[in-house]
């Protein structure tokens, strides 16, 4: 296992009032993602725990443009992943955000 | 509660759904409130040993919830997590919930999906099956029910298998298997002459939701849909009647008649063509509704003896 | 020790059996508390569907008696049979039956001793030595979840890499010392001491409450589960 850590500036804060929210499944080539409004609205962390090791910098990448290009500002994202493809990884941390700050019923 | 994706309940299959979609379009809206949730992180102390990932819930959901205005205890295995097995974490939420179902009388509705015990855990997914089916017909034993429900990927096998044996009532879809071994596991210990795990049709004949459905191994047969489930526990929720003596001595009978009926029986169809299913052959490709008239009057029951 | 061995350590003034292929039932005295109930499952037999009737039946019997006779479930068995026969005839539910009857005659006043002396696997252990008030072993007892070799197949890691890694959990691996550590056998009686006596003892210390899960954590076995059990248990209410 691989586990890494980042903690960026982001440049917007995300939207809505939830204060959790959760998608994906822990299957190969798969992840799951876990989103928490627990920081301040101008930081962003997430951490990784990763099967696959060696993509440090593939990573260390996608959450750089993930933070930089959505409003994530002031969550704690936390991902377990079985070797999920960039493309998965992007997808699931859009649905988690977005699902974050969809409005509550 | 964590917000999960909601798919339109209308566009889901129960089969390809997550046990968080599965469980969010069976329950009443916004009723659910989850019991040690993913961000509590109570994940497998024993998976890191085999370099696997974890999963923040260890696949298993819990909690309380209402279905139809009527509270609720809920448990949810997700099928696509070490295939829904059994590990120390997993079963462990489900020991507590059906505990409490015991204190309180409150019903409880499983969602299985599962392989049997996870082998990374054996010695801890073995106990916890075990502590689950105390627990189980503790609950049962004061009058609460304890309703299963089977479409998913893993279907229902090894020690899940007999878990679901203990239910009050259970609820299968055509994608969901009932079994205690597993093809795979019949043909490597036995042969593949004994079972070609290979054959599909002959795994859905033999373990399938049909199947279980004709000769009492299950009781509501459903469409791959939330809203078909949802109807089915439902209906479920309100038969009542507790687990005693004579519930088992009624089911002693049950299950020595189906012995004396179908023992000389080599194939599902068989059996079928003896509990005077015409064209029996058909059934595997009949629709949901053609199926249920099909069986009708025909098929063995459970009721009040399960 | 030989089942032979067991009984007449257990039973020094005989005992009532009758055998059939492998299963086996009867009676035997206690001294000073009337007699008790054995079962059993012998020579590694296999439980399929006409077994776990044939038990079942037994327990019912003995469970819808208007007394408080305690049984004794003897195991020696392999796992559930494996066949497509079985799995036809739903032999989950005949397991399922097994284990309901042995729990809900114990809930009738009939508190069952598993002794498990040989061997018993998976789905076999599950609907008898684990479903019984309280289980107890025998030192050379081999209670498997599944053994090693077909672990190793399903898993698709090498049996010298399960070996390794047992050596440092006891989390995975089959035997006695594992299992007990996790919580599932009460105690490992004494060979070299009458087994009359450590079954009364154990008759007079069976907790209607299920202790394997605080067993296990106690022993080291199961770090987590009673915990997790009983938070989920008091949220739930």
């Amino acid at each position: 296992m691989e586990r890494m850590a980042y903690r960026l500036t982001a440049p917007h804060p995300a939207g809505g009032t939830r204060r959790q929210a959760i998608v994906g499944v822990v299957a190969s080539g798969n992840l799951e993602v876990l989103v928490e409004r627990a920081l301040p609205p101008d930081v962003c962390s997430v951490e990784v725990a990763t099967s696959v090791r060696g993509f440090g910098p593939v990573w260390e990448a996608v959450v750089a443009d993930f933070v930089a290009r959505r409003a994530a500002g002031g969550l704690r994202i936390a991902i377990n992943d079985s070797g999920a493809r960039p493309d998965t990884v992007t997808l699931r941390l859009a649905q988690a955000v977005r699902l974050i700050c969809a409005e509550e019923p | 509660m964590t917000a999960a994706g909601r798919i339109p309940a209308e566009r889901l299959s129960w089969y390809e759904a997550t046990a968080r979609q599965r469980l969010g379009a069976l329950v009443d809206p916004g009723t659910f409130v989850e019991i040690i949730g993913p961000e509590e992180r109570e994940t497998s102390p024993h998976l890191g040993i085999f370099d696997l990932p974890a999963q923040f819930d260890d696949g298993m959901i819990v909690g309380r919830a209402a279905i139809g205005g009527r509270a609720i205890l809920i448990a949810a295995q997700e099928g696509r997590f070490m295939g829904g097995a059994f590990g120390e974490v997993h079963g462990a939420k489900l020991t507590g919930l059906l505990r409490a179902a015991r204190m309180s009388r409150r019903d409880v509705v499983v969602l299985f999906d599962t392989g049997g015990v996870r082998l990374q855990e054996a010695n801890a997914g073995e106990l916890a099956i075990a502590e689950i089916i105390r627990a189980l017909v503790g609950a049962r034993s004061v009058g609460a029910q304890v309703i299963g429900l089977i479409g998913g990927r893993a279907g229902c096998y090894g020690g899940g298998g007999v878990i679901a044996g203990c239910c009050s009532t259970l609820i299968a879809s055509e994608h969901g298997r009932i079994g205690v071994s597993g093809p795979d596991v019949i043909e490597t210990n036995m042969g593949v002459e004994e079972f070609d795990a290979r054959d599909r049709a002959l795994i859905w004949r033999t373990m399938g939701g049909k199947h279980r459905y004709l000769i009492g191994g299950a009781d509501l047969f459903v469409d791959d849909r939330p809203a078909a489930f949802r109807e089915a526990t439902l209906a479920a929720l309100g038969r009542g009647g507790s687990l005693g003596l004579d519930t088992l001595v009624a089911e002693q009978a049950r299950l020595e008649r189906r012995l004396a009926r179908f023992s000389d029986e080599t194939d599902a169809i068989e059996v079928w063509a003896a509990l005077g299913i015409g064209n029996a052959e058909a059934i595997p490709e009949l629709a949901t509704r053609e199926f249920l008239l099909a069986a009708a009057g025909h098929r063995e029951s459970a009721d009040e003896a399960r | 020790m030989k089942p032979a061995e067991i009984l007449r350590s257990l039973f020094p003034g005989g005992c009532d059996l009758t055998a059939d292929g492998g299963l086996m039932a009867g009676h035997g005295p206690l001294p000073g508390a009337g007699r008790i109930h054995v079962l059993g499952v012998a020579e590694g037999t296999s439980l399929g569907v006409e077994e776990a009737l044939w038990l079942a039946r037994r327990v019912l019997e003995i469970g819808q008696a208007r007394d408080a006779t305690p049984i004794l479930l003897m195991v020696d068995s392999g796992s559930q049979r494996m066949s497509r026969r079985d799995e036809l005839l739903g032999l989950n539910e005949y397991l399922a039956h097994l284990a309901k009857a042995l729990i809900i005659a114990e809930l009738a006043g009939h508190r069952s001793v598993g002794l498990l002396y040989g061997h018993s696997a998976a789905g076999a252990f599950i609907a008898t030595g684990l479903a019984s008030s309280a289980l107890v072993a025998l030192p050379g007892a081999t209670p498997t979840v599944m053994d090693l070799p077909s672990m190793a197949r399903v898993t698709k890691l090498s049996i010298d890499f399960l070996r390794e890694k047992a050596a440092t959990t006891p989390i995975f691996a089959p035997g006695l010392d594992n299992l007990a550590q996790a919580g599932a056998v009460l105690e490992i009686w004494d060979p070299d001491k009458p087994l009359d006596l450590q079954l009364t003892s154990c008759l007079g210390r069976l907790s209607a409450v299920d202790e394997r899960d605080r067993l296990g954590q106690e022993r080291g076995g199961r770090p987590k589960a009673a915990a997790i059990a009983a938070r989920v248990a008091k949220s739930s209410l």
